[in-house]
């Protein structure tokens, strides 16, 4: 198995299931370093199981997933714990710690992995949550954000140790217009001027064309389009065709797999 | 044809169950391994369990106490009426020292612990891994094990035993005031027949280690619970139940056990 010294995180014929229904069925993932690599498609395909599987905290049944060249599953624990360093996944929920305060949280990564001094540590969140817009946020609670501002706080919490490569997990979902664009900017210039390696997991087309480098369509378990913005947008295959211009009919399937509607309501259990 | 089936269906409920039950008690015992192999490490950092030592010990004073001076009061109140028609009323101190110094300090500060801190902690640690907080916190390279189990694993483990010390010693006081205040036994019988009939060694002791014991259990239970519930409210509120229940059946049935080793022969 090679891998070029361009590549990251190398994702090779990628198995696994779920309570016996299987999500992957083989997918091949490159993503290079310092670029952004989007991975889209419906909700329900396993975007968000993709991430954990890359962050090793769930398992393959087949194939493998190399981040600069190592195994994430063959790693010790250890190993595993010192690569997850290098690394921030962005729940989609954004998973902040609810007992304690905005800025605990984002000194959270700080505190518990660096002997920082406390007075820097204050510098070094507020300018994160500055980042984010929400410095003024820092005494409130967790419980007292909307979904879209606990999520630029999870944000800021996700850049507080400078990762290598950030995993984001529906960055865009509700953010209103205005912080959808600073999170945007906030993506596209950690990615560009401190070369971050960037994974966006989203089904907003607009705005993750907008800054990837390279997409991944997945959808039925594979991947069915890969491709830079330009490409994929031009491409004629149907797959893209329905998804780049969310289209209700096409391949990519809107429901979750069932029998059909009528038989459905017309098949009274007793 | 239709028995066989049922049969065959009530085999497969009972293997299931069976499994189930096997396979969870694997778990608790991994979990096991995995808090004492991270016990030094934890030792380190003690802010965290001090926190954690006023959460479950702290708050947990003011039903230890109030209970142990109920049930105190109680013992005095029984234990007059039986000893009087013996003309040992004198022995009330005893009496109620050594019930609660050996079995009822022990026994009910755990139940007590279980319905109090044990369902709390199981709450806790179960919601927290329902709303990935667990899951994040590997994600930034934290192990949710030492950071957040083992400070209320060690938490629970030295705060048990001294509410049941603090039971039983508000329950001597209920037992004072009721015995000597209320029904007349002399002072001075009450104190010191308590002193010279409970022996360090062999009464306090064995209360003490009975109560270690039980906390060890108890907290076990409680951080098992949570840390293995199904990550859903539901899921999470039957964990709760789960505590308090095997908490109460395991702390009674050790007492047993323990009973016929301490005081057996
Ligand atoms: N904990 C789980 N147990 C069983 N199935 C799950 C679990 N989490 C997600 N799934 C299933 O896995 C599939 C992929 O989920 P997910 O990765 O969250 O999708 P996406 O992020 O693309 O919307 C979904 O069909 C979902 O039903
Ligand atoms: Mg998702």
């Amino acid at each position: 198995m090679k891998t070029s010294s361009d590549t990251l995180i190398q994702v090779t014929d990628l198995h696994f299931a779920r309570s016996g229904r299987p999500i992957f069925a083989g997918i091949d993932i490159n993503v290079r370093r310092g670029a952004i690599t989007a991975i889209m498609g419906p909700s329900g395909t396993g975007k968000t199981t993709l991430l954990k599987l890359i962050g090793g905290q769930l398992h393959p049944a087949k194939g493998s997933i190399l981040i600069d060249g190592e195994n994430v599953h063959r790693l010790s624990r250890r190993r595993l714990y010192r690569l997850r360093r290098r690394m921030s996944l962005l729940f989609q929920s954004g998973a902040l710690l609810t007992d304690i305060s905005v800025f605990d949280n984002v000194a959270f990564p700080l505190r518990e992995h660096t002997d920082l001094p406390e007075s820097l540590i204050r510098d070094l969140v507020l300018t994160k949550l500055e980042a984010v817009g929400l410095r003024g946020a820092a005494k409130l609670m967790p419980a007292e954000l909307s979904g879209g501002m606990a999520r630029r706080v999870a944000l800021a919490r996700a850049i507080a140790l400078d990762p290598e490569f950030i995993m984001y997990d529906e960055p865009f979902a509700g953010q209103d217009p205005i912080s959808m664009g600073v999170v945007l900017e906030l993506i596209r210039k950690l990615n560009k001027s401190l070369g971050l390696t960037s994974i966006i997991v989203s089904h907003d087309i607009k705005e993750t064309s907008a800054i990837a480098d390279y997409i991944y369509l997945l959808a039925d378990g594979k991947v069915v389009e890969e491709g830079a913005p330009a490409e994929l947008t031009a491409s004629a295959s149907p797959w893209s065709k329905q998804f780049m211009q969310g289209l209700p009919d096409g391949p990519v399937p809107f429901h979750y797999p069932a029998p059909s509607l009528e038989e459905d309501l017309l098949h009274v259990t007793n | 044809m239709s028995l066989i089936k049922q049969l065959s269906a009530l085999m497969q409920h009972l293997g299931q169950g069976g499994l189930n039950f096997f396979q969870r008690l694997g778990r608790g015992h991994l979990l096991l391994l995995q808090l004492l192999t991270g016990l030094l490490p934890s030792l380190l950092r003690p802010r965290l369990i001090i926190y954690q030592i006023y959460m479950v010990g702290v708050l947990s004073l003011i039903i230890i106490i109030v209970s142990g001076l109920f049930v105190g009061m109680v013992l005095a109140l029984q234990g007059y009426n039986t000893l009087v028609d013996f003309g040992a009323e004198e022995s009330l101190g005893t009496v109620v020292a050594l019930t609660l110094v050996r079995e009822l300090g022990p026994v009910v500060a755990a139940l007590l612990f279980a319905g109090r801190a044990g369902s709390a902690l199981t709450a806790e640690i179960g919601l927290m891994k329902a709303t990935e907080q667990l899951s994040a916190m590997e994600m930034m390279a934290v192990d949710p094990i030492r950071r957040v189990l083992l400070p209320r694993f060690i938490a629970g483990f030295i705060s048990l035993p001294m509410l049941a010390v603090i039971f039983s010693a508000m329950g001597v006081l209920g037992g004072y005031f009721i015995g000597v205040g209320l029904l007349g036994v002399d002072e001075g019988a009450y104190w010191s027949q308590m002193q010279g009939k409970v022996e360090f060694g062999h009464d306090i002791v064995n209360g003490i280690i009975k109560s270690v014991a039980f906390a060890f259990v108890a907290v076990w239970i409680a951080i098992f619970e949570g840390y293995d519930a199904q990550p859903t409210s539901e899921g999470v509120s039957r964990a709760t139940t789960r505590t308090v229940v095997h908490t109460s059946l395991a702390v009674l049935g050790l007492d047993f056990i323990l009973t016929a080793l301490m005081f057996g022969d």
